[in-house]
């Protein structure tokens, strides 16, 4: 489990090394302060996503899941997809309305960017990744924690590295996009650097 | 005279403010319903061709790996199938193991691994594993629904190297479809010579079990003597009993034989 | 004819000087992990632009009858339902591609360009308008995601399409494959670059600095 939260972080990061959510990373990482807010609200939808749906998955579309009802050649697996978005819209919407009854300070901090986590692929992806990886339920809450985790640590990060970088004189051509990118990609490498550490 | 036409529900149905409540939950309802028949359609009629292709994905899969064996593929070919499988036996209760992933499992890993493997007791252990896994793979090869080829993924102690071999049997499960050594670090010119091809073709058609159910398949020192026997190699008599040790190892109870015999009475 | 030009360049607007990725910065997710290869790009750019126009031709045409409330819901679900079409079929034909593909056909659904075309202007068009634009901003996207495609495969592997092009040193040539361009770093490196090639091309498009240093503060020391 440790070795899956690990990889999840690091070697598999869903911005870093699958490119996932990078609309959004880009977008929202001016600030430390704003990067860090996203990135946490990210690792609460995420943890509570990716579980809920496995259990859609399992309970629901899986070939022969229906074999309680006497229908065991039922094959859903076509759903996955928007039940999945329909499962993180609903989530964030709950989020929010939480959000706004119990932390109200919190839910004016955030703001808009509660509703935009709703299109993240990065949210969508790891729901897919553990469809496709056919986690178990223990294993896909660890690999939505760390997923999220994993996500807000590289924005956070990018986020602190780009505060600095307004200060530095940069080619005309190369501002602000361009030199996101290949910051990004040098974060890359240096969260790939994990990639073949095994905690036993 | 109301009109009871449908075009001119339609059209008042189209000419409502939109946010009317009526409109909100009609559109809603027509944008799911056209949503859920163009993908349940799509979804139902493509499937046999999505089985198809996966079916034909796992085929060539396992085609590859045991066609780079060379006399695996004549063999395969020769047994005249029709349906190959992948199977992953438990080999604690003889059974499949189903929640495994045949494409995934490696059992050279497990060999090694003390999560996937149970150390052996010494006078249990004739072939010298150490340790054996839990799980094995076996290869399944029906033609009709009959068998027509078992392929079992062998090994043992040699006299200085593990030998890695492939045993397949006949449909019977009691003949020797082939022997096909294909790791081994035996004396070069002397043990190594198990793995010559001129050797090996000496086991096609060696019965394993007597009508006791007893192992007799082994290498005689000498020549063989019976149907039971293949033909010993001079100067190779601690290589060719390490073959004989491994064989009848999985061959037998702590091996492969339960799962033999459940196959052999049809139970899986 | 002005009415033919009009189109043309509205067909070619998004390719250079409204380009999808490089300016308004969408769609850059399922972008990049596809482009290790020029295959899967491909067929990634094809079943992008098929979505892209199918779902801006379907939006325009009920676009007066969408109530306020429900307008983005419908918009995803009309799109969830092209892509589910989209990975059917690609399941269907083109199997081995489609695993390669994995999960990021299916990411379709949440890429920006989609939705932000669907809100953005099939929403207020008409639907052949709406269709060019679908196939125009499907082009830029393409057009990027091909290029990044060759790249990568091209440094990384010295074939293209899977056709030897450069002689490897494996095979007894001069060119060693820069592995890093098969990884992640290496696709961000790249789109950094592009995104300054087609700046220094199109000064127009350079981000303006948020803090320039005040010059006349580096004056010299003052004796």
């Amino acid at each position: 489990m440790i070795d899956l939260f690990q990889r999840a972080v690091f070697e598999e990061n869903l911005a870093l090394s699958f490119f996932l959510g990078i609309c959004t990373f880009l977008a929202v990482s001016k600030r430390v302060d704003t990067a860090l807010g996203l990135g946490l609200a990210l690792i609460v939808v995420q943890t509570i996503t990716v579980p809920v749906n496995h259990l859609i998955v399992v309970l629901l579309l899986n070939e022969g899941a229906w074999g309680w009802a006497g229908l065991p050649d039922i094959d859903l697996g076509f759903l996955k997809l928007i039940s999945f978005i329909g499962v993180i819209a609903a989530m964030v919407q709950v989020l929010e309305i939480v959000l706004e009854r119990f932390f109200p300070a919190l839910h004016r901090a955030l703001g808009i960017y509660l509703p935009l986590i709703t299109v993240n692929c990065a949210i969508l992806g790891a729901s897919l990744f553990m469809a496709e990886r056919q986690y178990n339920l223990t294993e896909s809450a660890v690999y939505g924690f760390g997923s999220g985790v994993g996500w807000a640590l590289a924005i956070t990060a990018f986020a602190a590295i780009r505060e600095r970088l307004k200060y530095s004189d940069i080619p005309a051509g190369l501002q602000g996009l361009g030199m996101a990118f290949i910051v990004t990609g040098l974060m890359a490498m240096g969260f790939s650097a994990f990639a073949g550490v095994q905690i036993p | 005279m109301v009109k009871l036409n449908p075009l001119t529900w339609w059209r008042r149905f189209l000419r409502l403010p939109n946010e009317s409540r009526m409109k909100t939950l009609l559109i809603a309802l027509f944008v799911a319903l056209g949503s859920a028949v163009a993908v349940s359609v799509t979804a139902v009629t493509l499937k046999p061709l999505q089985q198809a292709n996966m079916e034909r994905q796992r085929q060539a899969k396992m085609e590859t790996m045991l066609a780079t064996l060379p006399g695996m593929a004549d063999l395969l070919r020769a047994a005249n199938g029709d349906f190959l499988e992948t199977v992953i036996v438990d080999l604690r209760s003889a059974r499949i193991a189903l929640n495994m992933d045949p494409g995934v499992y490696d059992f050279r890993a497990a060999m090694s691994d003390p999560q996937s493997s149970t150390p052996l007791a010494r006078d249990i252990d004739s072939a010298g594993l150490g340790n054996l896994p839990y799980f094995m793979p076996v290869y399944i090869l029906r033609r009709n629904d009959a068998l027509a080829l078992v392929v079992l993924p062998v090994y043992g102690s040699g006299y200085q190297s593990t030998i890695h071999a492939y045993l397949a049997l006949r449909g019977d499960l009691n003949t020797v479809a082939a022997l096909q050594i294909y790791e081994q670090g035996e004396t070069p010119g002397l043990g190594a010579r198990i793995a010559d091809p001129q050797w090996q073709a000496l086991w096609p058609g060696r019965e394993i079990a007597d009508h006791d159910g007893i192992i007799r398949l082994s290498v005689a020192s000498g020549g063989a003597t019976n149907q039971f026997e293949v033909d010993g190699i001079t100067g190779a008599t601690r290589s060719t009993t390490g073959v004989t040790k491994l064989v009848q190892f999985w061959l037998g109870d702590h091996g492969f034989g339960p799962f033999l015999s459940r196959l052999k009475a049809g139970e899986i | 004819m002005i009415n033919g030009w009009k189109n043309t360049r509205l067909l070619l607007a998004p390719i250079i000087d409204n380009n999808p990725i490089t300016l308004q910065i969408l769609g850059i997710c399922s972008a990049l992990a596809v482009t290790t290869s020029l295959a899967t790009a491909l067929t990634m750019s094809a079943a992008l632009m098929a979505v892209l126009a199918s779902s801006n031709i379907l939006i325009s045409a009920i676009r007066h009858h969408l109530p306020t409330s429900i307008r983005l819901i419908i918009q995803i679900t009309i799109i969830a339902t092209l892509v589910i079409v989209a990975d059917q079929f690609l399941m269907a034909f083109a199997f081995e591609m489609s695993q390669r593909l994995s999960i990021f056909v299916g990411l379709i659904v949440t890429n920006c360009l989609v939705m932000g075309r669907a809100e953005g202007f099939a929403m207020r068009n008409p639907v052949w308008p709406s269709l060019l634009d679908g196939l125009s901003n499907g082009l830029g996207y393409s057009a990027v995601l091909l290029l990044v495609g060759s790249i990568r495969e091209l440094l990384g592997t010295g074939k293209l399409l899977g056709f030897d092009v450069l002689p490897t040193m494996e095979a007894g040539g001069w060119f060693q494959p820069l592995e890093l361009m098969l990884l992640a770093p290496g696709a961000f490196f790249i789109l950094g670059l592009l995104v300054w090639v087609i700046r220094a091309l199109r000064p127009e498009q350079a981000e303006i600095p948020e803090f320039s240093p005040r010059t006349s503060d580096l004056a010299g020391p003052h004796d």
